[in-house]
């Protein structure tokens, strides 16, 4: 057992498919929230065996693309400050704040850094004793008890030259948003396999207890994603709605424990501002009080001028599910993954990005 | 951004692993998994394991799939 080619096999993908094309019920429209997901149902052509009346809409499950301007402008600003190193993941390196991207702040001097592990990030506060280093951190529930875990090791190691931007965005509450806002009807969501790994099944309950909608959390080699769709058909046939688990190998209900006892214990939910989605109550993670001196920006004073939006640029619609790539009117034209206006055409699980590379 | 991929895990030490993926070997935390042993499959995200694999929820998975394309071969 490797967990991967197992996941692969054409002969199921044939048969799941066969079924996938029987579906004969009423038109439906089903989300993946995951751009991880995304990513992988454009390169495993899994759209092309899906009946016209299955549509699939992807959602806002990419952090680089869902941050918000005013918290890009952020991390540019300190990044720019003297004695600052800034660290991050690689994605976020070349997207467009409101004026200026960290790649171009990095060009013009400002020492940024790309990291793979938070744990990288505070090698580098040790080998950096009279430097500042910053982690900006973005992620969903996947990736911030690993943040969490780097403050503990930081205050472990007595290393006070380390701190974070938390932007963290937690999954349940921008699906609430979701479901909420009516410009787009939402028959049927595939859940995030990675995320759900940390938080379980229970967090979604609401989707189909409040909303009667159903929910499958859904791994993400070609094969769950078939199994994970079907799943949902099965469940919009019967006119059931129910959250199910078919990444059963790697998801429980009740999560990581461990995990959310750390991501808990240093974190606690605040408002968070979300591209396309707007402001959403209790939708962010901040550090609890008790972890103040590892925050970024009760340390340092950020200034900088207001944020403003990229005009034209419609990738708060193509993360709502309110708009596909090809509608926009720079998409492919003014902005390509070399030249990026928008950051789902920068973010390799960005929507914009997947269309661009294996939808046109 | 979660992604995350199944490795095996070849050596414990405190609560750093080393873990293999096609040949290829790295270091991993252990802090959100300390039950990991020898030998099990995780899933690796930014430098952290971040769940164990359940091989008996994977085999009936694939037992599932295999009763998926004995229908098909049926056909």
């Amino acid at each position: 057992m490797k967990y991967i080619e197992e996941f692969r096999q054409g002969d199921v993908a044939t048969e799941l498919a066969r079924r996938l094309k029987a579906y004969a019920g009423r038109p439906v429209n089903l989300m993946e929230v995951c751009g991880t997901h995304t990513v992988s149902i454009f390169r495993h052509g899994i759209r092309s065996l899906l009946p016209p009346n299955v549509n699939m809409l992807s959602g806002p499950g990419c952090p680089v693309c869902v941050t918000a301007n005013a918290d890009l402008d952020k991390a540019i600003a300190l990044a720019r400050e003297p004695g600052v190193i800034l660290a991050t993941f690689g994605d976020m390196l070349k997207v467009p704040g409101s004026y200026s991207s960290l790649r171009e702040a990095k060009a013009e001097g400002a020492d940024v850094r790309i990291v793979y592990s938070p744990l990288d990030a505070l090698e580098i506060a040790r080998e950096n004793p009279t430097k500042s280093v910053v982690f900006y951190a973005i992620g969903f529930e996947t990736t911030a008890p690993a943040i969490a875990c780097s403050i503990l090791e930081a205050e472990r190691l007595g290393l006070d030259n380390y701190s974070i931007i938390s932007v963290h965005k937690l999954i349940p509450p921008a699906i609430r948003a979701l479901l909420d806002s009516d410009d787009v009807r939402i028959d049927g969501f595939l859940l995030p396999g990675h995320v759900s790994t940390i938080i379980g099944s229970r967090p979604y309950e609401f989707i189909a207890d409040h909303y009667g909608v159903p929910g499958v959390i859904t791994g993400f080699e070609p094969l769950d994603i078939l199994q994970g769709i079907a799943m949902l058909l099965d469940q919009i046939i019967g006119g059931k709605a129910r959250i199910e688990i078919q990444y059963r190998r790697a998801v429980r209900p009740e999560g990581n424990v461990k995990a959310l006892e750390y991501l808990h214990r240093l974190f606690e939910p605040c408002d968070a501002e979300w591209r396309g989605l707007g402001l959403i109550p209790k939708s962010g993670l901040r550090l609890r009080e008790e972890y103040a001196s590892f925050d970024a920006e009760r340390r340092f004073e950020i200034n900088g001028p207001p944020p403003r939006e990229h005009p034209g640029c419609r990738c708060g619609d193509v993360l709502r599910g309110a708009a596909t790539p090809p509608e926009c009117p720079l998409f492919a034209k003014a902005c390509t993954p070399e030249h990026a206006v928008g950051p789902c055409m920068v973010s390799s699980e960005g929507t914009c990005a997947a269309w661009y590379r294996y939808g046109r | 951004m979660c992604l995350a991929i199944p490795v095996k895990v070849i050596a414990i030490e405190d609560d750093m692993a080393v873990v293999e993926l096609g040949g290829v070997t790295r270091r991993a935390s252990l802090m959100l998994v300390p039950e990991t042993r020898v030998g099990d499959y995780v899933l690796l995200h930014a430098g952290f394991a971040i769940q164990r694999l359940d091989e008996e929820e994977a085999q009936e998975t694939l037992r599932l799939f295999a009763e998926i394309a004995a229908a098909e071969e049926g056909l």
